[in-house]
């Protein structure tokens, strides 16, 4: 087994932080573009514990990364394209001020 | 016996003339001719049919009683009541009590109220009332009696507002009703108590298992017996139970002869009858009955003394017979009780159809003067006997009958429970006391009773100068049945004439099958011989001299017409105004149940408790838990992601672990 | 040797993921997140994985992001006083992410002989070697036909409906976000 293989518990530590950075983010911030990098921040360290772990259980991991990738994109797209459009309703993108689902 | 099991006929006619009358109410309601026929008509075939029933007895007389069970009304585990009739001595004497004077009555009525819009509602609840009270006779059971004892509780309630335009007489209803639940409670009790004595409700199988199964003078009996002994106090007018009765007197005169007088209300004094054996295994109770009947029957006669309202003489004196008759089962005389309730029957129903000829004399002549004063008060009646002389020879029968003269039936009937009072006193020394109120009380009744016959009918018309020339006799057929009471009242002694005068108790003899089992327990040694001699002589002398001072006090005075009349002060208002028990009963019983009923039970309990706290307070907590839920909608998403993650944070733990 | 490279990649990434997330400009948390991205993309090289590497950096870092920075732009934002929510958010988020990092710090500890023991069906087959065939296949597979070739094969033999699928997902993207996006529809 390759030298990369000790690397396992360091890269799970080091996704577990980013995740948690991710998460922090996702907790702190109003504006909803930031908030939706905080997200993407999130995904990248799933795809690194998914590529960690690639190297005992093989090429599976790698795809995983593959997929996640794509759906990230398609949903950053989505997303993005309903903020502008609230953005053309309320002329903001504070999360606080829209609470139209309120009730 | 072929015929004895067509005794329920005698109670579908009646039910038939009711749905028929009934119908006709609704639809046709004048139709008179065709209610008259149907109305009278049944209760003449009822009569017929307890004829029949009466002379097969006589021929075999049982001696069980013969029960015919119709269906099975209450199959409920151990207990099994059967709607099943029981033709017996008693129940035949009874029988023949109810529809014959209900026939003549009925016979009455149709004279009576015949201008009354309401004549087809009369009938009907008439009938209705037969059909009851022949139920409550005919019962094999205590259930099957209570449903006749309910029954004409509701049908007096009917009748006594049959005027319920006004509303003093459907007050007078709701009151009769009211007082009569307060007695059917103790009847329902004592049936429970029956039940789990016996566990049976029969009226055969307790009376013969009674010995055996309750204790002589124990706690039991004595509970059942003063149970069943509330229930005649509120349906037969008794101590404490009696107000309703004065104030019924609002229903037509009719209603108030047969079913005040006649008939429901001695149903208090059948039922002690028929349980005759527990009353006799309860010394306690049966001195309790004694004495309240003693009191009851003098109370009300002192209040007869100063009342003015005919009808209102009359009720009490009901009252106070009734007392008579209690006072008779009480000391286990139970054929004397019975006795006087035949006679009573005869003699009281005659008095009230004649006041009601003079009431609808005197409402004739105020109609058509256009006058507006009391037709039923006494003062503006007088010297009626020249112009109603069949009616007024009628009533001086019927009253020389309930002041005891003899050779008048009511003689005979009180003086046996007046010895049987004295007699047992030797035992018992608290009955010479019910002896000697029952003496006062026999005073008084004669004395009031010449006070009613001289304001009525003797001495100076008072009616007033326009009105005499309209007072006129009752039409034939108000006449005719009182011929026939009247001729009943006369001779209604022979049913049980004793020793001394020649008979030979035929009334004993014919309810010994009845009263044997009783006898066991309480022997009352009838006087004999110069003791005998001397309670007889001394009841016709009271009655004799009641009646002379009477006539003398009533006509000695001068009595002024209703409305000029001065108004009574000091013994005699008290009198008048009946003690003030009706404003004692309501300060103390009516007006607190009423507070409660509306401040605690209506706004505490189902304003307050009902719709307030469970009703609506439900409807506020499900809303302030939604309004607690919908705090969580904020519609910002920060605040979502929050929750979601304090979710995931949670499964993480759990699978974690 | 590795590790250091490693371990200064991760700093890099943790360090510059913090920037990310506290910047005030949104440009700036975009170009943050991209040298996070970038680090990442060393860490991947390091861990075998070349051609994830090579899409991380192409697609995501290339892409995705550079998206982001059309939208701001597009959305003309300019830079916000704060754009930290209050002391309360603060507050949770210091307990909720405290919570989050020590479950998640266990991590650290596994080693290949750790997660073998833990998945391993009984106590004889946990050896990583024997256990982790798969892995060592990949491997062998990678020398054989190159990195593109040893993620391809499983990526259009194995997992070829998920392929496919997410191509009708990336379609479904393109219309909703055009539809979205449009000012009159």
């Amino acid at each position: 087994m390759p030298e990369s293989v000790s690397l396992l518990g360091p890269s799970l530590g080091l996704s577990a932080i980013l995740f948690t950075l991710g998460v922090a983010g996702v907790l702190l911030r109003r504006n909803a573009i930031v908030l939706f990098v905080c997200i993407e921040l999130m995904l990248n360290a799933v795809n690194l514990s998914f590529v960690a772990l690639a190297q005992l259980h093989g090429a599976s991991g790698q795809l995983m990364v593959f997929f996640v990738m794509t759906v990230a994109a398609a949903e950053a797209a989505v997303g993005l394209a309903i903020i502008l459009a609230i953005f053309r309703h309320k002329q903001t993108v504070d999360l606080q001020n829209i609470n139209l689902l309120k009730g | 016996m072929t015929f004895t099991p067509l005794v329920w006929l005698a109670v579908a006619l009646p039910l038939a003339g009711f749905l028929v009358n009934g119908a006709l109410a609704l639809g046709r309601p004048r139709a008179k001719g065709a209610v008259s026929v149907v109305g009278t008509g049944v209760l003449l075939g009822a009569f017929a049919v307890s004829l029949g029933v009466f002379v097969e007895l006589l021929r075999t007389p049982p001696h069980a009683p013969l029960v015919l069970s119709l269906w099975s009304w209450i199959p409920a585990g151990r207990l099994e009541v059967d709607f099943a009739f029981q033709v017996d001595q008693l129940s035949a004497v009874m029988l023949l009590v109810v529809t014959g004077v209900g026939s003549l009555i009925h016979l009455f009525s149709v004279g009576y109220m015949r201008e009354d819009p309401g004549y087809a509602r009369y009938f009907a609840y008439l009938n209705l009332f037969i059909v009851f009270m022949l139920v409550l006779v005919l019962g094999a059971s205590f259930p099957v009696m209570f449903i006749g004892w309910e029954g004409v509780g509701l049908c007096s309630y009917l009748l006594i507002g049959f005027w319920f335009t006004e509303k003093a007489n459907a007050d007078a209803g709701k009151k009769a009703f009211i007082m009569n639940r307060i007695g059917d409670f103790g009847f329902l009790v004592a049936m429970f108590f029956l039940y789990r004595a016996f566990g049976t409700l029969d009226f055969a199988e307790v009376m013969v298992r009674a010995p055996s199964t309750l204790e002589v003078g124990g706690a039991a009996v004595t509970a059942i017996t003063l149970f069943l002994f509330l229930g005649c106090t509120g349906k037969s007018a008794q101590i404490p139970l009696y107000t309703w009765l004065p104030d019924a007197m609002a229903g037509p005169t009719p209603v108030s002869a047969l079913i005040h007088a006649a008939t429901m209300v001695t149903a208090g004094v059948y039922l002690v009858a028929r349980t005759n054996v527990l009353f006799a295994m309860a010394p306690v109770s049966s001195t309790i009955v004694a004495g309240i009947g003693a009191l009851t029957a003098l109370f009300a006669a002192t209040i007869g003394l100063k009342q003015y309202d005919i009808k209102k003489v009359l009720a009490y004196s009901t009252v106070s017979q009734l007392g008579y008759m209690f006072l008779g089962v009480g000391t286990a005389v139970y054929v004397s009780g019975m006795f006087h309730l035949v006679t009573h029957a005869f003699f009281k129903a005659l008095l009230f159809l004649g006041s009601g000829s003079v009431i609808h004399a005197m409402h004739h002549a105020y109609h058509a003067t256009h006058a507006h004063e009391d037709a039923q008060d006494m003062r503006n009646m007088g010297g009626l006997k020249r112009y109603m002389p069949v009616t007024f020879w009628l009533m001086l029968i019927a009253t020389l009958a309930i002041a005891g003269i003899p050779p008048f039936s009511g003689f005979f009937s009180k003086d046996e429970i007046l010895a049987a009072a004295f007699a047992r006193g030797a035992d018992t020394p608290v009955y010479y006391l019910f002896y000697a109120m029952g003496a006062a009380a026999a005073f008084l009744t004669a004395f009031y009773m010449a006070r009613l016959m001289a304001l009525t009918f003797l001495g100076e018309n008072r009616t007033g100068e326009r009105e005499r020339a309209h007072l006129h006799e009752a039409p034939g057929i108000m006449t005719g049945p009182l011929v026939v009471l009247g001729v009943l009242s006369a001779i209604g002694g022979v049913l049980n004439l004793p020793a001394f005068a020649g008979g030979s108790h035929l009334l004993d003899h014919w309810l010994e099958p009845v009263t044997a089992a009783a006898s066991r327990f309480v022997r009352v040694e009838m006087p004999h011989g110069p003791a005998e001699l001397f309670l007889v002589g001394g009841a016709v002398a009271i009655g004799a001299i009641g009646l002379l001072l009477g006539f003398r006090a009533t006509l000695g005075r001068r009595t002024l017409p209703a409305r000029e009349a001065p108004a009574d002060s000091g013994l005699g208002l008290v009198l008048n105004r009946k003690y003030y028990v009706d404003e004692l009963y309501d300060a103390v019983i009516v007006r607190p149940t009423v507070w409660l009923s509306r401040v605690i039970l209506w706004r505490g309990v189902d304003q307050g408790v009902v719709d307030g706290a469970a009703v609506n307070g439900t409807a506020k907590l499900s809303q302030g838990l939604g309004w607690l839920g919908s705090r969580l909608q904020t519609g910002q998403v920060g605040v979502y992601v929050v929750l979601f993650l304090v979710g995931a944070l949670w499964v993480l733990r759990a699978v974690i672990r | 040797m590795v590790h250091a490279v490693f371990y200064f990649f991760a700093a890099c990434a943790v360090v510059t993921a913090a920037l990310c997330i506290l910047s005030r400009n949104a440009v700036s948390a975009v170009l943050w997140l991209v040298t996070t991205m970038l680090s990442l993309a060393a860490i991947y090289v390091l861990l075998n994985a070349q051609f994830v590497a090579a899409i991380q950096v192409l697609v995501y870092a290339g892409a995705v992001m550079v998206l982001f920075l059309f939208v701001i732009m597009l959305l003309n934002l300019g830079t916000a006083r704060s754009d930290l929510r209050g002391p309360s958010a603060v507050a949770a988020t210091i307990v909720i992410a405290g919570l989050l990092l020590v479950e998640l710090a266990a991590l650290w500890r596994y080693t290949p002989r750790r997660l073998a023991a833990e998945v391993a069906q009984s106590p004889a087959l946990s050896d990583p070697a024997t256990l982790f065939v798969a892995g060592e296949l990949a491997r062998q597979e990678t020398q054989a036909r190159g990195v593109v070739g040893g993620v391809a094969a499983p990526l259009f033999q194995l997992y070829l409906v998920p392929f496919e699928i997410t191509s009708i997902l990336l379609l479904a993207a393109i219309v909703g976000a055009v539809v979205l996006a449009k000012r009159r529809i």
